[in-house]
């Protein structure tokens, strides 16, 4: 069974409609790239499978569990994290605090145990705090962890972002534009950052993204939107060279 | 001297009653980003709840201010759900004057049920007071200023250590993105209007303490001026609002000695407007600097 199963999901805005008819099977542990010209709809595929928007049509499962019209919250809680493609960090706290916020659905210890210091709140912290800088070495951020998030370079608040995402271990893990902005290095060593994450973290990714060199380097399949509907699905290098593909991205 | 000291120490006391308030007003804002203007209404059911538990059943102490409490934060979170909720995307403005409409509902009811007429309401602080050089120190500012002095100190521990006050923080910065983290932004903004009237209680049984009387309106003055202390310490910051809390309160308290009794408000008012041209975010309020 796939880990993601996406049956004939749509939304419509008044009359536009924005994602029509999408299906998707997502294997567990791959990596699978969602592209399209500006405006086609990826993002707002994101928006539905996180809950933000409620699906006008169709269904979508997780590990076979329906998460159709569950709040953001529960989806995360049920396993998809994700990323934004305009970066939203809780700038104004600590590196660490960012990743901390991810983890505190996994802590046990009450209010009492955190306001008096019991040796549960003692034991909690420190596991926290061992995975909160854990997570941000995968990420070589771990020098960083004091700053407030907005002081990091913008290479860097990305890569936050995503340790935050994992920081709530998802099954599932959405990334919007990973490489927006980043210069070739930078791109070149987030690729091998999402390798990473994929094979160390046991994780089944889907992300968007315009930098072709990123999607044909590490995507093993991808979906191409357009006006919203699914122009082309598949291999990846199958998918780059159709010519339906070539010609929604550079026109006749 | 003696009298310097003496008027320090009512400010200190006047100005814990202003910091429990602001901490409400603040943390509100910060978390739901608006304007609770029904919050020092809050004070007022506080008071009256006293009167009720305390003067007329002779419930012990300890009873009435768990009562206070209680009764204090439910109404807070009810307020939240039944008013502020469903209201979470509409404008700024739209809230606001919702806020003002509590207000006013809250006041109405008390005059409904209470009467216009001031009542005594007898203090809970049995305790003496002493003095030192001459200055006397009240029972009532010994326990004002220990009990905000403990209650600001376990409100920073939960908001620094703990994962709900965390939460707080994140769903203070971005509460799209946190709800996508997995937060459960619609409890932590309840806990939230739970803690601020929680405190708001125990501001209204520190004032019932010193001031002795709860009428409809008993709220209102208290309740504008933390606001105005929120502001001078910079709205949504936690330690501002107790700096500025304090601050407030001395300055009103030396304004009554030595300039006039009839202009101390005018004079709190006054230094409000010129911190904010000089400190638009007030004094420690966060400066946003919008990278480009």
């Amino acid at each position: 069974m796939s880990l993601l199963q996406v049956k004939n999901l749509g939304i419509n805005f008044g009359g536009l409609k924005a994602v029509d008819d999408f299906s998707v099977n997502i294997e567990k542990g791959t990596l699978y790239g969602l592209i399209g010209p500006n405006g086609a709809g990826k993002t707002t595929v994101f928006n539905l499978l996180t809950g933000v928007y409620k699906p006008s049509t169709g269904t979508f499962r997780l590990d076979g569990e329906l998460l159709n019209g569950k709040k953001p919250m529960e989806i995360n809680r049920m396993g998809i994290a994700r990323t934004f493609q305009n970066i939203r960090l809780f700038s104004n706290m600590s590196v660490i605090d960012n990743v901390k916020v991810g983890l505190h659905n996994h802590q046990t210890y009450s209010v009492f145990d955190g306001v008096f210091r019991t040796p549960k709140y003692y034991r909690e912290e420190k596991s926290m705090n061992d995975e909160a800088v854990e997570l941000l070495k995968v990420f070589d951020l771990e020098n960083e962890k004091n700053n407030l998030a907005f002081n990091l370079p913008y290479g860097k608040q990305r890569k936050l972002e995503i340790a935050r995402a994992l920081a709530t271990k998802p099954k599932l893990l959405l990334l919007d534009e990973p490489a927006a902005g980043m210069n070739p290095n930078e791109t070149e060593e987030l690729m091998s950052t999402i390798r990473f994450v994929r094979d160390n973290f046991d994780m089944t990714i889907l992300l968007i993204e315009h930098d072709m060199r990123l999607v044909g380097g590490i995507c093993e399949e991808v979906t191409v939107l357009n006006f919203g509907t699914e122009l082309a699905k598949g291999k990846t290098s199958e998918v780059l060279n159709d010519p339906r593909v070539i010609t929604a991205y550079l026109g006749e | 001297m003696q009298q310097f000291c003496e008027q320090l120490l009512n400010g200190l006391n006047l100005g814990s009653v202003y910091a429990l308030i602001a901490l409400g007003y603040t943390m509100v804002y910060g978390i739901a980003k608006m304007l609770n203007f029904a919050h020092g209404d809050i004070i007022m059911v506080g008071a009256y709840t006293l009167l009720l538990s305390s003067t007329r059943f002779g419930l012990p102490w300890y009873l009435a201010v768990l009562l206070c409490a209680v009764v204090c934060c439910v109404l807070g979170v009810s307020i939240e759900k039944i008013a502020y909720k469903p209201l979470r995307n509409a404008s700024p403005l739209t809230v606001l004057i919702t806020a003002i409409g509590v207000s006013y509902f809250l006041q109405s009811s008390a005059l409904l049920i209470f009467g216009s007429n001031k009542q005594k309401v007898d203090s809970l602080i049995k305790i003496k007071g002493f003095t030192v050089n001459g200055i006397n120190v009240s029972g009532e500012s010994i326990v004002t200023l220990s009990v905000t002095i403990v209650i600001m100190i376990l409100l920073t521990l939960f908001i620094k250590k703990t994962k709900m006050g965390k939460a707080m923080l994140a769903v203070s910065e971005d509460k799209g993105a946190a709800q996508l983290m997995g937060v459960n932004v619609n409890a932590t903004i309840s806990l939230t209007f739970a803690i601020g009237s929680a405190l708001a209680a125990v501001a209204g049984i520190l004032y019932m303490s010193s001031y002795g009387f709860v009428g409809p309106y008993t709220g209102s003055l208290p309740g504008i001026k933390a606001f105005v202390a929120a502001v001078l310490g910079g709205i949504g910051s936690i330690p501002g609002a107790m700096l500025g809390g304090i601050l407030l309160g001395i300055i009103e308290s030396m304004a009554k000695t030595y300039i006039s009794t009839d202009l101390a408000d005018a004079i709190v008012f006054g230094i409000l407007i010129v911190v904010l041209l000089f400190r638009p975010t007030g004094l420690l309020g966060k400066k946003r600097i919008e990278k480009v």
